[in-house]
């Protein structure tokens, strides 16, 4: 008998998009509801986002499981923290903190994407970005899930600083407003939807300033 | 309560068949500053004195909020009862993960007893030197109990444990009937009269006092000083020291009633005083 190799796979891929961009003091942070494995669709109605504090919110594609088995689970240690310090985590604190709960399952990892979004303790907005084993950065925008490669060149276009070594000389990206953030966004996933098969359905869009937290929701393309 | 020759391990019985080291326990609990709590079908309110050690030092905080729908309030060695609420807040968490919903009262005060009881078994443990008063609402209403070192509980309409503790069991007694349908306000209007008759004619001011509330719509919070002294003036329950007839007569009858919580006044105040 020819050695055989092992076929099943404790992980699987639900798709999905999330993109999280950072204002001067409000955070953006949105992700579309489709949920798919392979080539069939779940459902179209499943939130990928999840307010783990006050001013924190973080959004997940990769394997929704893992994914919910992640949430449980930071907001379990919230619950801790708040019965320790009497208040709520900070979005920097919360940053770390995932950043650690992902880094010690770092030999059967949590198939999760995220895109963490919030307010600092300052009232500015901050985004962070990780990948499966937490490793994560701070920065004024990002996307993670199966529409990333469609979408972050188009934010990067949109959003990053030109570079000083680029004639003619340009000037520095302005800052973005709310409504305009709000804009981009349902702009990038319109686009994301119409190439990558797992995005679509609806986008759900959870915008934080120091009013609170909204949602908005708009329809996307259900091919 | 004498020294005698079978009082030395917990787990040595006496001949009446009774632990003097878990009978001693509960004697820590009478020592506390006062905590109270009484129910109604909806609301729950726990109240506690705050004793501070010396001018110069703050008050021990003696109430917990251990879940939006549990809290607690603890008379005797604070540092106990502190252990105690992390491991009912552990509990918490861990069946809100596995169950997605809130961990019903009576479950967790039976858990507390058993925790208490094992250190009534133990040669190498000492019993918790803690009462705690556990208000918390689940699916089957409002409830209030109070847990031993003892590892026994018991459910009460209204209840209160610590120094002085009479004096507003006996108020309680008179009013526990009125407290099922009560509003919220008056339970903790109630509540502040019950913690006014404690502090044996000292003025009624919300520095001396802390008030939790927990009902239906209502998750475990304490209420702030300022609302607490706005209820006081509100209902204008400060304490008369200048003594008309009823006040006077109050305090008379609490003095006997007070039991060895003032006798071991008199002798100085236990080290761990609270």
């Amino acid at each position: 008998m020819p050695k055989q190799q092992a076929n099943w796979s404790p992980y699987d891929n639900n798709g999905g998009s999330c993109v999280a961009v950072a204002g001067a003091d409000y955070c953006v942070i949105a992700a579309d509801t489709r949920m798919s494995t392979g080539y069939i669709i779940l459902t179209r109605d499943y939130s990928k986002i999840c307010k783990l504090a006050d001013k924190c919110v973080m959004a997940s594609s990769g394997f929704q499981a893992d994914v919910k088995a992640l949430q449980k689970h930071l907001a379990a240690r919230h619950l801790i923290y708040q019965h320790q310090h009497s208040k709520q985590m900070s979005c920097p604190a919360m940053a770390q903190l995932l950043s650690n709960t992902l880094y010690y399952k770092r030999f059967f990892p949590y198939y999760s994407f995220n895109v963490l979004g919030g307010l600092d303790n300052e009232g500015k907005g901050c985004v962070f970005t990780y990948d499966a084993v937490g490793s994560y950065e701070k920065v004024g925008y990002s996307s993670q899930g199966s529409g990333s490669t469609l979408i972050m060149p188009f934010l990067d276009n949109q959003l990053k600083s030109p570079s000083p070594l680029l004639l003619p000389v340009q000037d520095a990206v302005t800052p973005l407003a709310e409504a305009e953030a709000v804009d981009l966004v349902k702009t990038v996933f319109a686009s994301a939807s119409e190439r990558d098969i797992y995005t679509g359905d609806k986008l759900e869009i959870v915008v934080i300033n120091a009013d609170g937290i909204r949602r908005e929701y708009m329809d996307l393309r259900k091919d | 309560m004498f020294r005698n020759q079978y009082d030395t391990d917990v787990t040595t019985w006496s001949p009446a068949g009774r632990l003097f080291q878990v009978e001693y326990a509960m004697e820590a609990v009478k020592q506390g500053s006062a905590a109270i709590g009484l129910r109604s079908k909806t609301h729950i309110v726990l109240g506690c004195v705050n004793k501070a050690n010396s001018e110069l030092s703050s008050h021990q905080k003696k109430i917990f909020k251990v879940d939006d729908h549990i809290g607690v309030a603890i008379a005797g060695l604070t540092a106990d009862g502190r252990v105690l609420s992390r491991y009912m807040r552990n509990e918490c968490i861990n069946y809100s993960f596995t169950y997605e919903s809130p961990l019903p009262v009576g479950r967790l005060v039976v858990q507390l007893a058993d925790k208490a009881q094992v250190c009534t078994q133990r040669s190498w443990k000492r019993p918790y030197g803690v009462g705690l008063l556990v208000a918390g609402l689940d699916e089957s209403g409002a409830h209030l109990y109070y847990n031993c070192p003892s590892g026994n509980y018991f459910e009460y309409q209204a209840f209160a444990i610590g120094s002085r503790s009479q004096a507003a069991k006996t108020y309680l007694e008179r009013r526990f009937e009125s407290f099922t349908d009560a509003s919220r306000d008056d339970l903790v209007k109630d509540a502040l009269m019950a913690i006014r008759e404690t502090l044996q004619g000292e003025t009624l001011k919300s520095s001396v006092c802390t008030i939790a509330v927990v009902g239906v719509g209502e998750p475990f919070h304490i209420l702030d000083q300022a609302t607490v002294q706005q209820m006081i003036d509100a209902f204008e329950i400060v304490g008369e020291q200048e003594g008309p007839a009823a006040a006077a007569g109050q305090e008379a009858s609490a003095e006997p009633e007070a039991e060895q919580g003032g006798a071991a006044a008199g002798e100085g105040v236990a080290p761990m005083d609270i």
